[in-house]
């Protein structure tokens, strides 16, 4: 049996390919959540602008609601700089690297793209270095 | 027509991303501490969503999307600094929080004061980055 922490990610990871699916298939885009929201910060967004804040409006939306009825768990509370140093990291580096986990990683391996593995493989050896470290450093997240 | 299949699209991954437990970030960072208390549950959330994805890649050929128009065209082959430099850059604030781009803007809707400040520097990132890309060529491998 399965815990069922591995079959909620299943069911909610299956949601999130639909909701690529949805968007590949009706829109005709890629949907990479740093480059719907990179396109909107830094102007690329272009005549696309509409749909990027629906796609995002939603996106905030839908767990809004759904807390109500289900309990989100979310993480712990952070330092401020560390907050801030990794939300910079974040941001530009996913603009950098033109995707994130959605778009690289979800949307790029389902494509077989090499950039998408590439990267995927990448960022995720970087995180894991990177938890390693903060593990031993402070051991208290 | 476009704006709301994108809001459908969004309002699926929110949904999904609330199911999964992805906006638990201890939860992300468990993924990422491989060498501790690993925990796999991102790797099922990334194996769900490859699956609909995989199946709608199959369906482009031959199709336009719904709303008309093209699919966006495929990216250049090429393994270049930025992607690299941009992929690690990446995995360290990921690492850092527990944060990625969707889950981030999510948080807006539970995460108080601290999703909201990793969204304004992940932002402002975002703002800053093609400043830098100058300093990374594109030079790199062609795959």
């Amino acid at each position: 049996m399965m815990p069922m922490d591995w079959i909620f990610g299943l069911i909610g990871g299956l949601l999130i390919g639909l909701a690529g699916a949805v968007y590949l298939l009706g829109n005709g885009r890629v949907m990479g959540a740093s480059g719907i929201i990179g396109g909107l910060v830094d102007g690329t967004a272009h005549s696309a602008w509409a749909e990027r804040l629906a796609f995002l409006a939603a996106l905030i939306a839908v767990p809004a609601i759904l807390q109500f009825g289900l309990q989100v768990v979310t993480g712990a509370a952070s330092a401020p700089f560390l907050l801030i140093a990794a939300g910079l990291c974040v941001g530009v580096g996913t603009r950098l690297a033109n995707g994130c986990t959605s778009g690289h990683g979800v949307c790029g391996i389902s494509r077989f793209s090499p950039r998408g593995i590439v990267a995927t493989l990448i960022y995720i050896g970087a995180g894991v270095v990177t938890v390693v470290i903060l593990r031993a450093m402070v051991g208290a997240i | 027509m476009r704006v709301l299949l994108a809001a459908i699209a969004g309002g699926l991954f929110g949904a999904g991303l609330h199911l999964s437990g992805m906006t638990d970030t201890t939860k992300v960072q468990g993924f990422l501490d491989l060498f501790g208390a690993w925990d796999p549950t991102l790797a099922f959330v990334m194996g769900g969503a490859i699956v609909p994805m995989a199946i709608a890649w199959r369906m482009v050929p031959g199709r336009t999307p719904l709303v008309g128009g093209g699919f966006a065209p495929a990216p250049d082959p090429l393994l270049d600094r930025r992607l690299i430099v941009g992929s690690i850059l990446f995995g360290i604030g990921w690492g850092l929080i527990g944060l990625c781009p969707g889950p981030a803007l999510a948080s807006l809707s539970y995460g108080g004061w601290t999703g909201a400040v990793f969204l304004i520097a992940m932002l402002a990132g975002m703002w800053f980055a093609p400043r830098l890309s100058p300093y990374l060529d594109r030079t790199g491998q062609a795959v």
